[in-house]
């Protein structure tokens, strides 16, 4: 602990001497007390040029607050872990992207829907301008063959087609509405 | 020439298509809040007793039905009576106000996972206010997660008279939800049946990885304990009972005309018996599966928080009193709390007011359910894992496909009778009418886009679809018992599935889920006179939490509305068809 409390004051020198940019301040002149076992002290900065004074609070809290950053890592710490009393720690600004990344992934999704949207539909167009020739060339074999779909009082034969001629779906479907009763 | 009906590809796509309809977020959000409300692991018996009693039967009808008439929801009723085609128009209706807010989750689905490609995610810590002293009010008084629900996502006014404007994040992402719907729908079932693979399939595959990271969690046994130690004493209560029977109802879509439509698409002989038991069953099974997922992350959550406010009071109680690091620990926090106490008693009192009761049971007590659960509790949960962007977006993607694939049966439910209609089918084509469709409801969905669009999304989903859904389905299953004829149905499905439907159908049509229905129905009835003027929960931003107020009348007219819109078509469809039959007989007595 002796150790760490020699490198906070060492700590405190230097911030003291980048601030004024003076070269007076030494690391004995910053004294610790009131030393808890929480880990917890008050210090204060002694003036060397001037006998038993201190360095005004001011000064010392800019001080701290230029290097606050430097003096956290020293101690591989961060504003939760190590708090100086009264010195509101300031906020980071945010990191702003210039595009929000949302609008990327959305994009990207977007052109890809879009994609498969239209993908779709000519296709479908596509297909059905051939269906269309088809039944054009197919009526023209109208005469030939017989592509007529057999029915049987309306319904296609093929539906009724249950069980492969075990079962006569005509007679089942009798009771529907759309027979004459028998 | 007759254009034949399209068909599903092979029998697995049909059932892949009902499993991806009943199964959505009503699994994932309601099932695990009624689990915990009505006595955890005790819930499962009146659960699967309304299965057997009232899922499976109903599920099984509208399936035949369907299979049988080979028509969407309206040409299936009025095939079977003229009088009933309003059952088929109010199911489409019901469908049409379904689909209407039923995307906007989708939306705010998008909106969570296109935001989950950040680190840190977005929602984890709360954003700094204007001159960066220090963070937002708001999200200092509720959490990160909720400001940004409310907030940043909804950015939801304090009541629903104040409407706002639209949010243009939220418009775009509901637009991009009905462009992926579109684009699914859009050739019919050619393109359905692919989709319904991926969102039938891939949910379960993202549960399972929930699940074994669920269940790895440091405290998520905490939850689990919680939620499936029985109290069987909620047996007892008929709310218990009453809220298992309505769970099974909706959470299968029944009277929405979807599964109508589905099974229209059948061949003829398909086992629609064997496939609704599959369907009810495995919808079952995900609720459970989804509940326990749901409640490991609970436990996580509520472990975390708990020892979170512990090490909270350690560090108060450390810094006031100067004690040596480590010298609280949680396990000796009380022993030591009793000793300060005797020690300094003076300052202790006056720390008092600051000092937390932590207890776990409370951070488990709380239940949520509905977007809340999906959209807060999941997010808070899901910032405190490790590379908790992997998981964010497989579980808002999760999300997505549940909604897709529910979304996939109204739209279905809506198209079907559409398509079916020789006049609209001959005028346009497949693609413009699913457009169209698609179209209207996105631009009425943009209400819900508003800063008050959640209140009226609340109104939407409290009492659009429930007492209507329940008389469609009673007036079906009366119509087929009775005017359609039981016998008549039986041999029906005896030339469809090659044998007769046994006993225990026949019992639980004709009686057991009439009677149900209509107790469910009366319960509803007295719950709503009872209660008085209905209220709704409004998030209050100065207080960060939510306050409940009354609706105003014009918010209760349009309640009224919606309920009466539904439910009017079967009466007045019927009235409309007995007035056009008799004005025909006149016309052709006078004529003769």
């Amino acid at each position: 602990f002796t150790g760490l409390k020699y490198l906070f004051r060492a700590m405190v020198a230097f911030a003291m001497r980048r601030y004024s940019s003076k070269e007076t301040t030494q690391i004995s002149n910053v004294l610790l007390c009131n030393v808890t076992d929480r880990v917890s002290f008050w210090f204060v900065v002694a003036d060397s040029s001037k006998n038993v004074t201190t360095i005004p609070r001011k000064n010392v809290e800019a001080a701290i607050r230029m290097n606050r950053n430097r003096i956290n890592s020293a101690f591989l710490l961060n504003d939760d872990t190590l708090q100086f009393l009264k010195i509101s720690s300031t906020l980071s600004p945010p990191i702003e992207p210039s595009l929000p990344i949302w609008l990327i992934v959305f994009g990207s999704v977007l052109c890809l829907i879009l994609g498969g949207i239209v993908f779709l539909i000519v296709s479908g167009i596509r297909q059905r301008q051939k269906k269309n020739q088809a039944s054009a060339e197919a009526e023209n074999l109208e005469d030939k063959h017989e592509t007529i779909v057999t029915t049987e009082n309306g319904i296609p034969c093929d539906t009724l087609d249950f069980k492969a001629g075990h079962i006569n779906g005509v007679y089942a479907a009798a009771d529907d509405e759309r027979f004459t009763p028998l | 020439m007759e254009q034949s009906r399209p068909l599903w590809d092979n029998p697995l796509q049909f059932v892949f298509a009902c499993i991806s309809y009943a199964v959505g977020l009503g699994n994932v959000w309601r099932f695990p809040y009624l689990c915990q409300m009505y006595g955890g692991g005790g819930f499962l018996v009146p659960y699967f007793i309304m299965l057997i009693v009232e899922g499976m039967p109903l599920l099984y009808l509208e399936l035949a039905v369907g299979q049988r008439m080979r028509q969407g929801s309206i040409g299936a009723w009025r095939t079977i009576s003229p009088y009933l085609s309003g059952v088929g128009i109010a199911s489409v209706v019901v469908s049409f106000f379904l689909s209407m807010y039923y995307n906007v989750i989708n939306a705010w689905a998008f909106w969570y996972l296109f935001h989950s490609f950040q680190d840190p995610l977005p929602w984890a810590n709360c954003p700094m206010n204007r001159n960066y002293t220090g963070y937002m009010e708001e999200c200092e008084k509720a959490s990160s997660t909720q400001y940004f629900w409310y907030r940043e996502t909804l950015n939801i006014s304090p009541s629903i008279e104040e409407h706002g404007s639209i949010q243009w994040e939220q418009a775009v992402c509901l637009i991009l939800a009905w462009l992926v719907v579109y684009l699914c729908i859009l050739r019919g079932t050619e393109s359905t049946g692919k989709v319904v693979y991926v969102t039938a399939s891939l949910p379960y595959l993202v549960l399972l990885i929930y699940l074994i990271r669920g269940l790895t969690l440091h405290g998520a046994v905490n939850g689990l304990v919680y939620m499936f130690t029985p109290k069987l004493e909620q047996l007892a209560n008929p709310k218990a009972w009453i809220n298992a029977a309505t769970q099974i109802f909706f959470s299968l879509g029944l009277g929405f005309g979807s599964l109508i439509a589905f099974a229209s698409y059948n061949e003829p002989n398909n086992n629609c018996e064997r496939h609704a038991m599959i369907v009810s069953l495995i919808n079952s099974a995900t609720s459970i599966f989804a509940s326990i997922v749901t409640f490991s992350i609970y436990g996580f959550k509520a472990t975390f928080n708990y020892e979170d406010c512990v090490s909270k009071v350690i560090l108060l109680l450390t810094n006031t009193f100067d004690l040596e690091e480590g010298f609280l620990t949680a396990d000796n926090l009380e022993a030591m709390k009793n000793y300060l106490t005797s020690t300094y008693p003076n300052e202790y009192t006056e720390l008092l007011p600051q000092i937390k009761n932590c207890s776990l049971e409370a951070e488990l007590d709380t239940a949520v359910q509905g977007t809340g659960l999906a959209f807060i509790v999941y997010s808070e949960a899901i910032k405190n894992m490790e590379v908790s962007q992997l998981y964010s977006v497989l579980y808002f993607f999760m999300l997505l496909l549940l909604g897709i694939g529910s979304m996939l049966g109204n739209t279905t439910a809506i198209l079907t009778p559409l398509t079916d209609s020789k006049f609209i089918s001959t005028h346009l084509p497949k693609e413009a009418i699913s457009g169209i469709v698609c179209f209207v409801n996105c631009i009425v969905g943009l209400i819900f886009t508003m800063e008050a669009g959640n209140y009226w999304f609340d109104i939407f989903n409290d009492y659009a679809a429930t007492l209507s859904l329940l008389l469609i389905v009673l007036v079906e299953t009366i119509s087929v018992c009775y005017v359609y004829g039981l016998r008549r149905f039986e041999k029906d499905l005896h030339v469809m599935t090659g044998h007769k439907p046994s006993w225990y159908w026949k019992i639980m049509w004709a009686f057991a889920s009439p009677v149900l229905i209509v107790s469910l129905f009366v319960f509803y009835l007295t719950d709503y006179i009872l209660t008085g003027t209905l209220k709704y929960q409004a998030w209050d931003a100065t207080q960060g939490q939510l306050v409940t107020k009354d609706y105003p009348s014009y918010a209760l007219a349009v309640i009224g509305l919606l309920v009466a819109a539904s439910t009017m078509c079967i009466p007045l469809a019927a009235l409309i068809i007995f007035i056009m039959k008799r004005l025909r007989r006149e016309s052709i007595s006078t004529v003769a």
